[in-house]
């Protein structure tokens, strides 16, 4: 039992100005709470039975108290609005461009990391300090929550879908990270730690395979069994060609079906007119559930693949197909 | 002393000796007779959530969880929440003071469908006892919040029992509610305008409105989510082809305003007392009266600010931000309202006096704490943390329970006609204030450190703050004991009270204490405003010369 602490870390470039906010709205929560407090005290007091205070005068109600009373409740809660909302335009936007690119599997109870150069890690990410770090995450079983307080980010991670979330690291450092929504049994062991290296020794972390931890406890525990060398890519274009995904989808459209070179962030037309933008969510669903959203020109002849891909495979094939740009060369793709 | 030998002429022919078998409790369709029942019966769930809460905070004195297993304990919570809020939170108010007081506030003789008030009574003890029983049964392990897909596919627990039971409990307050609406619009006696009511019953008229409009809703969702796991539809499983995220926004439609249902009772409570003990009119009635109905309107728009961290859009974050703004005006012109009362008032301090004051502190450390929450930026850290934990234990907690306990203190002279010991009920007021700052205030500390709620492991470094805590628990359970003693004790030797021990305006006091079946021997004419409290100290001696001034402590 150490003593009794106060603040949380303040770790990343949102903290300080999250941190900000909640110290203004400490500051009207204590003011309002000591005046209140103090006139009620105050009238119990003075008015109390028996009293000798005059309570001549004593009204039943005043408009204009009325409204200037309301109006300051209004105010104070518009500034804190947006003041907050601004806030959280800025700092919890879209990612940078040149994020670094982790993906995330919740799972009962652990959490997966895959960086994009496949090294592996479970309840353990290390990432460089200064760099924007982009977490793409996804559940395989139920409603989890990516919660590290010292970031002050929180984003839970779904069963069906993508989310994101996005913090620059600042300070070198061992943090906790913790599950933030129920998630049964092991709710409370979904746990693990952030670890933020100082650049260069994030490089040597890298080059190791992830087996280098300066800084951080040597348990082994961190990374899987036989950490795949691989990177995300190379192993989604394995699957790609084992499950002949390049049967239909060859370099050019066309082919029996769209082709993937340079899909990633297209606007695409479907069938039904409407059209989305080609993020990994989309790609994730045509995988799964080719016949929600058919392209226009193609006919709705592709299998599904969901119950035959875990989360960790859809993953690899959606990094792979993202990481296909125009120009094509079409040796590639030959099936 | 025994009830038998009061002074001749005192104890009169009255609800209470109006028969004694059990069948005439049992099949009674007298509003404050079956008061009565659900005055017991929401006791002793209260009893049942508290002591699982005391196990919660046995288990959180130490970091490891080393009482229980972490299944236990999921039960626990889960168990604390579900019988908290379905079945103590939701119902004290309006099931125990409100049917009691309706009818007798607007000089009815009775509910206006008074067999449907008694099924609204078997059907909440026909939930209570499911869950229950799906308690011991192998409990639940979902939170009272039953999130799919956890509670849809994954739980082991008895997840479809307990839904059963807290969709019965939800049409028991539907027939409250309809109850008194019906009997609010058409049972008034002559006279009894709308702006001559009193504030009690624009707060329950209020939550019935709330009530009516959003059970129906999470009823049906909670069923669904019954459907999903009996049947394996695909509702809300992603993998079963439906949407978690559509079972979040149908469950807080309700749930959110479901805060207001808890809270809009004690509000009214707090109206009352304050008037009374400060032998004012509570200050700018109409805004009162107007501010429960905008947040009945208000709160129904605001659920999504639970879902900020979903991913929802931002404009729909942003929306439902600014609306969660909008609602917090109309609760912070009800606290200045009840301050301003005070001013110049002649101010009194009985035991429910003291609860006002302290659900004041409470209220406002409570609402000002949902800023934080209703703020994007900072609730994104805050969501799912002990902060979370502390704002709703201060605001429908502290909030509610004060208030129940203030208008339970207020009138129970008049539904039991009996006096209890003033200096020990004040002393209970106190240690419960004491003990609820002291349980809950670390828990905010706690959840800006980042602890997360509904966890039964947690880091070292937090430990003495939970042991703070886990203190404060125990002197609140000292608190909430204390009068389930005193106020029994009173039943047999407390002081009688006559019909208006405080010197109250209002018809409840009009009548008998306790009152008579009918409630009054002739329908009551009003000719005057509410809270006709003539605000100089002469005025006091009402009081004397009944059983209110022999107890003062
Ligand atoms: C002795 C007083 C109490 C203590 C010490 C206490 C403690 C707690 C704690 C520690 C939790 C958090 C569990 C978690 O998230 O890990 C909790 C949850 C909760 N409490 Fe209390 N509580 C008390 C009284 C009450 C009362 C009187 C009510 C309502 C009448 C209530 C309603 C709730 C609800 C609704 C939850 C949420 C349960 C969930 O997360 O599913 N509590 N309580
Ligand atoms: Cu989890």
């Amino acid at each position: 039992m150490k003593g009794v602490p106060l603040l949380p870390d303040t770790a990343s470039t949102f903290a300080q100005q999250v941190d900000l906010l909640f110290w203004f709205l400490t500051a009207v929560t204590v003011f309002f709470t000591l005046l209140i407090a103090g006139l009620v005290l105050y009238f119990a007091y003075r008015y109390r039975r028996g009293s000798p205070a005059s309570r001549a005068g004593a009204k039943e109600t005043d408009l204009r108290l009325e409204i200037g009373w309301s109006l300051i409740p209004l105010t104070v809660g518009l500034i804190v609005f947006v003041w907050a909302t601004k806030l959280y335009a800025d700092v919890y936007g879209p990612p940078p461009d040149n994020a670094l690119e982790i993906f995330v599997i919740g799972k009962q109870w652990m959490w997966h990391l895959q960086h994009p150069n496949g090294i592996r890690e479970n309840n353990e990410l290390h990432i460089p300090a200064g760099r924007p770090v982009k977490l793409t995450m996804i559940s395989q079983d139920v409603i989890h929550s990516f919660f590290v307080p010292a970031f002050r980010i929180k984003r839970d991670v779904l069963p069906g879908k993508y989310n994101v979330v996005w913090f620059t690291p600042t300070k070198p450092g061992k943090y906790h990270l913790f599950c933030a929504e129920y998630c049964g049994t092991q709710h409370s062991r979904m746990i693990g730690w952030v670890y933020v290296m100082e650049p260069a020794e994030y490089e040597k972390w890298l080059a190791s395979g992830g087996e280098a931890r300066p800084g951080a406890i040597a348990s082994g525990a961190g990374t899987m069994a036989g950490v795949s060398t691989a990177s995300l890519v190379q192993a989604g274009e394995q699957l790609y060609k084992q499950l002949r995904c390049n049967a239909c989808h060859g370099a050019t459209d066309g082919q029996r079906g769209p082709t993937h070179y340079g899909l990633f962030g297209k606007k695409v037309k479907l069938r039904d007119g409407t059209a989305v933008v080609a993020d990994e969510a989309y790609i994730r669903e045509s995988i799964l559930r080719p016949l929600a959203k058919v392209v226009d020109g193609y006919e709705p002849i592709m299998p599904s693949y969901e119950g035959l891909l875990n989360e960790e495979r859809t993953l690899q094939l959606v990094a792979y197909i993202k990481s296909l740009k125009k120009p094509v060369q079409t040796a590639e793709v030959r099936p | 002393m025994s009830v038998a030998v009061a002074k001749p002429g005192e104890i009169k022919h009255n609800y209470l000796n109006a028969g004694d078998t059990v069948r005439s409790w049992l099949l009674t369709t007298d509003h404050k007779r079956i008061a009565v029942l659900y005055l017991v019966s929401v006791t002793l769930f209260f009893a049942v959530g508290g002591l699982l809460a005391l196990l919660i905070r046995l288990e959180l004195l130490t970091p490891q969880g080393d009482l229980m297993t972490s299944e236990n304990y999921n039960r626990v919570f889960t168990m604390h929440g579900v019988v908290m809020i379905f079945l103590f939170l939701i119902p004290a108010i309006p099931a125990v003071l409100g049917n009691f007081l309706v009818p007798l506030m607007v000089g009815a003789r009775d509910l206006a469908f008074p067999r449907l008030n008694l099924a609204s009574w078997y059907v909440y003890m026909a939930g209570g006892l499911i869950a229950t029983w799906a308690m011991v049964n192998g409990g639940v392990d979902t939170g009272w919040t039953f999130y799919p897909p956890y509670s849809s596919s994954y739980s082991t627990s008895q997840v479809t029992l307990t839904i059963i039971g807290a969709f019965l409990v939800g049409f028991s307050s539907i027939f409250t509610g309809i109850n008194f609406i019906v009997t609010i619009h058409k049972m008034r006696a002559p006279g009894l305008t709308w702006f001559r009511l009193p504030l009690f019953i624009w707060a329950h008229y209020a939550t019935s409105v709330i009530i009516v409009l959003g059970t129906p809703v999470v009823a049906i969702t909670l069923l669904l989510v019954a459907v999903e796991r009996v049947f394996r539809l695909g509702i809300f499983d992603p993998a079963l082809g439906g949407d978690p995220i559509l079972f979040q926004h149908l469950f807080w439609f309700y749930s959110h305003p479901a805060v207001y249902i808890m809270i809009l009772p004690a509000m009214g409570v707090i109206s009352e007392v304050i008037a009374c003990f400060s032998r004012k009119r509570v200050f700018g009635y109409h805004f009162v009266a107007f501010s429960s109905v905008a947040i009945a309107v208000v709160g129904f728009l605001v659920w999504g600010h639970h879902m900020f961290t979903t991913g929802q859009s931002v404009y729909a974050g942003m929306v439902f931000s600014l609306l969660s703004f909008l609602v917090a005006v109309p609760s912070a012109v009800k606290v200045f309202n009840w301050t301003a009362t005070m001013y110049k008032g002649t101010i009194e301090f009985r035991a429910p006096m003291l609860y006002v004051m302290g659900f004041l502190g409470l209220f406002v450390i409570g609402g000002l704490t949902g800023l934080f929450l209703a703020s994007l930026a900072t609730d994104i850290h805050l969501q799912d943390t002990y902060f979370v934990v502390a704002h709703f234990h201060y605001i429908m907690v502290g909030g509610t329970i004060f208030g129940y306990l203030a208008g339970l203190h207020f009138w129970w002279p008049k539904m039991t006609g009996r006096m209890y010991p003033e200096g020990i009920a004040k002393l209970a007021a106190l240690i419960i204030f004491a003990g609820f700052n002291l349980t809950f205030f670390p828990q905010f500390v706690l959840g800006y450190l980042g602890m997360p709620r509904r966890y039964h492991w947690y880091p070292e470094e937090w430990q003495m703050l939970h042991v703070m805590s886990s203190a404060g628990t125990a002197l609140l359970g000292i608190g909430y004991i204390l009068p389930i003693f005193y106020l029994l004790w009173s039943l047999r030797n407390g002081a009688l009270a006559g019909p208006n021990p405080w010197g109250a305006t209002g018809l409840e006091w009009k009548t008998d204490s306790p009152p008579i079946t009918h409630n009054f021997e002739e329908t009551p004419i009003v000719t005057e405003e509410p809270y006709a409290y003539e605000n100089h100290h002469q005025q006091e001696e009402v009081a004397s010369g009944t059983g209110a001034s022999t107890t003062k402590g």
